[in-house]
């Protein structure tokens, strides 16, 4: 008998369709798997099952827990459940605990208010707790506060508080994708121990097809609030009946070719470059100390070159990308852009030839300017800006290039999708035809089909533009198809360099090695459409 | 926690030097020359001068602002110009009307405040909420000396349960200074307590849509725990500062209100100096008020730290 038990879940929020006959089971000690892109409900099912649903929901169905409709429970009793018989891991471990509450008292919360033991065995159990998801006594006492901790050791103490009553079913919402990936994998191999060990079902919602390979026993693919197909992994990746799913699939292993780069000349020379943060003082008329976090990094990015740079956060790969953009000054070294140093001055003729795009397609526009003047703006760099119909035809150009119409020149940034908005995002870049455009984790926040999609555009304009980039990110997967030469970064050092596959398939440095173990891989795909 | 209060010590005796020359030149550029306001439009001049000299203001103005501050430290503050007594005795008989004032509105406020705007957050967008936003922007809205005035009229005039005005003195007892500080202090507290009740809730609604008040809630709190014990002390940050503000504002600002009630305070103190140019009285009370305001903003960073222990450990 199954322990959960979701069947025909529909679910409106203020009458907009959000689920529709929703239908999946855990077992227990069974590791089930809910996947789909933004916006396939897969969050909202499992709120569900928590019956934390936002105000105006309204739902049908039934959701079985060990016998009992949860459903039909009264807030009181769901209170009583939660925390006891269902524990909840949520996404982003730097906001999941109270900041101004003590890690040992945000863990025995979870065992007080459920009246469990007495205080002082709930202490003991809740150091226990700890202890058992890897944050031993010794070195992370109870009186520890969240902000005194790193992202991984804060999930696991969002894991503590979910087991510390050992409940049957564990539901977690994209555990690890705000996490590293040596440090994703060690979360992983944490649940799936507290699962064998204490024989609870585990429902994992996760955007990350080769996490979903790597651990579930069962896949549930969601898209629009239905589930399109269900099944146990291994049958299910060896014989994809639904097309979204093999799209899925196909989308997060897609593969490009990039047209061969010209001979090399270099155009932006890295030498030496030194970045030092003052740390606040220790006393209070003690010299400040320093923190380096760019040390002695020199590099090459020849002209009409795709440069990779990949690393775990903190690593210094976002100062050295500052630094580059002339945004940050150096305490050592020089940047050379095309033969001249870059500084932090104000040189028109030196940022026009650079331009940069974010990750974050929602906030790196003025919501209230619309899509011809937001990717107009790096024009003000240019000494005649082209007025007129000059200026209609180069937007026009630009948007075409980017897969967009004409049209859209007039609409608001409102009006696009995040996949779309990453296009504009590369339209602004592009329509001064910079030397050297830096892709900051620029496809890390959209779908993996997005993602594909976008990643097709920059081959097609590294075809009509010969590009070069510098393209940041912690996804090995994209940087490996997608740059010719990669730079692998670890506490602000160069560690490893060469050409992109080289460096993948036959790794130097024990960091690299490590990097490349930790992530998670897709399974070998038989489908025919994908190089795998 | 040791060295972020020495730290913000520190930087409250920066303040406080840097204010007082700030008041003491400012006040000394201001038009008007005391000793010839004290004589008279029709006083000879070398009258005039004889005053300037027994007053000391003869003496450079440098000299003149060390003495002023090397007295202060000592408790005197020098003589006032008009009424010839020691500032330091007028100002301390003004201040025991004044200070229990702003704290009796002060609490008043905080205890209006924190009920209703907890009530409100909990109740986003339900009457309870909608009544309690009504309210608030009314008493934002409403000026303090109508309310003076209306308490007076009910209270004072039909009900008889108050005087309509005057300090009874603490001598007469404490209930009896109470008593008679109370319409003022309500009329005080009514604005304030409106405006720190939408800070609340506002403070409150940010927080209770943050992440940690869901992971509070799968832990199987009710909406009702996780609002006292993760969102109330998360939401103390911005009403603290408010609050630290009040203060400031009710010990200074209580101007309109004594004059309503015909109270002795500081702020009738300091009007009353100003018309009459004594400028010794102007700046002692005003530097006084200053030192007030450095105090309870260390204060309120002191309960920064203590609500906040990120705080703590920045230094």
């Amino acid at each position: 008998m199954s322990l959960l038990d979701i069947r025909n879940l529909s679910l409106t929020i203020a009458g907009l369709p959000i689920l529709q006959d929703v239908s999946l089971s855990v077992a227990p000690g069974e590791i089930v798997a809910v996947t789909g892109e933004s916006g396939s409900g897969k969050s909202m099912t499992a709120l569900a099952v928590m019956q934390l649903l936002p105000d105006l929901a309204q739902t049908r169905g039934t959701i079985t827990l060990d016998g009992t409709n949860l459903m039909e429970q009264s807030e009181t009793q769901m209170c009583a459940l939660r925390g006891a018989s269902i524990g909840m891991v949520f996404q982003e471990p730097m906001t999941a605990l109270n900041p101004v509450k003590t890690i040992g008292d945000q863990v025995m919360e979870t065992i007080l208010i459920h009246k469990a033991m007495p205080p002082a065995e709930a202490r003991q159990h809740a150091q226990d707790t700890l202890t058992r998801v890897g944050l031993p006594a010794d070195r992370f006492p109870l009186s520890r506060f969240p902000h005194e901790l790193s992202g991984g050791q804060r999930q696991r103490v969002v894991i503590a508080m979910a087991i510390a009553l050992r409940p049957k079913l564990l539901i977690a919402d994209e555990p690890t994708t705000a996490l590293d990936v040596t440090t994703q994998a060690q979360i992983l191999a944490l649940l799936k121990d507290l699962v064998q060990d204490y024989g609870m079902g585990l429902l994992m919602i996760t955007h990350d097809l080769a996490v979903v390979a790597d651990l579930a026993d069962k896949i549930v693919v969601m898209r629009h609030g239905e589930v399109v197909e269900t099944g146990p992994t291994q049958g299910l990746i060896a014989n994809m009946q639904h097309p979204y799913t093999r799209m899925l699939f196909a989308a997060s292993n897609h593969q490009v070719v990039l047209p061969p780069a010209p001979a090399p000349k270099p155009l932006l020379q890295v030498k030496s470059a030194v970045r030092d943060y003052r740390l606040p003082r220790t006393s209070l008329f003690g010299a400040p100390g320093h923190y380096r976090a760019v040390k002695d990094v020199s590099f090459t990015l020849n002209r009409g070159e795709r440069l990779g740079l990949v690393g775990e956060s903190g690593c210094g790969k976002s100062t050295l990308t500052r630094a580059i953009l002339g945004l940050e000054p150096l305490q050592g070294g020089e940047i050379l852009l095309d033969g001249h140093p870059v500084t932090t001055a104000k040189d028109a003729d030196l940022r026009r030839k650079m331009q940069v795009v974010f990750q974050d397609p929602f906030g790196s526009f003025n919501p209230r300017h619309r899509v011809d003047r937001l990717i107009t703006e790096p024009f003000y760099l240019l000494e005649q800006p082209p007025k007129g119909t000059a200026r209609s035809d180069l937007i026009a150009e630009t948007l075409t290039a980017v897969g967009l119409s004409s049209d859209d020149a007039r609409k608001y940034i409102h009006q696009f999708s995040g996949g779309q908005r990453q296009r504009i995002a590369i339209a602004r870049a592009l329509i001064t035809r910079p030397e050297l455009i830096l892709f900051d984790e620029a496809v890390s926040a959209l779908d993996v089909s997005v993602r594909a999609q976008i990643l097709d555009l920059l081959v097609e304009l590294c075809e009509a533009y010969s590009l070069t980039y510098l393209f940041i990110s912690h996804d090995l997967n994209v940087v490996r198809t997608i740059t010719d030469r990669v730079l692998v970064m670890k506490a602000g050092e160069i560690v490893e360099q060469g050409e992109t596959e080289a460096v993948f398939s036959d790794p130097q440095h024990p960091y690299t090695r490590s990097l490349l173990a930790a992530a998670p891989k897709l399974p070998e795909l038989n489908m025919g459409t994908v190089v795998a | 926690m040791i060295r972020y209060t020495l730290k913000r010590l520190l930087s409250l005796i920066l303040s406080l030097a840097v204010a007082s020359l700030v008041i003491f030149f400012v006040i000394e550029v201001a038009p008007g020359d005391p000793a010839s306001f004290m004589l008279g439009l029709n006083a000879q001049p070398d009258t005039v001068a004889a005053l300037r000299a027994e007053l000391g203001l003869d003496q450079s103005q440098f000299g003149r602002y060390l003495s002023w501050v090397t007295g202060m430290m000592h408790g005197d503050f020098g003589t006032s110009y008009t009424y010839r007594t020691p500032v330091a005795g007028m100002i301390s008989d003004r201040l025991w009307v004044s200070l229990p004032l702003a704290l009796y509105a002060l609490i008043l406020s905080t205890l209006i405040a924190f009920p209703a705007g907890i009530y409100a957050a909990a109740r986003r967008g339900k009457t309870g909420d909608m009544a309690v936003m009504g309210a608030t922007q009314l008493g934002v809205a409403v000026p303090n000396f109508w309310f003076a005035m209306m308490l007076v009229v009910i209270f004072a005039i039909n009900l008889r349960w108050f005087n309509a005005g005057g300090f009874a003195g603490w001598d007469k007892g404490l209930l009896a200074g109470l008593h008679s500080l109370t319409l003022p202090a309500i009329s005080l507290a009514l604005p304030q307590a409106a405006i720190l009740a939408r800070v609340m809730r506002s403070a409150l609604l940010d927080i209770l849509g943050e992440d940690f008040m869901r992971t509070a809630r799968a832990k199987g709190l009710s909406r009702r725990q996780a609002l006292w014990r993760h969102g109330l002390r998360n939401a103390m940050i911005p009403v603290l500062t408010i609050i630290g503000l009040q203060f400031s504002f009710l010990l200074a600002g209580a101007i309109i209100i004594e004059q309503v009630f015909y109270l002795p305070g500081l702020g009738r103190l300091v009007f009353q100096a100003i018309s009459a140019r004594d400028l010794i009285v102007v700046e002692s009370v005003v530097m006084l008020l200053v030192l007030a305001v450095i105090t309870v903003n260390f204060l309120v960073d002191l309960a920064y730290a203590l609500v906040d222990p990120r705080l703590r450990s920045r230094t």
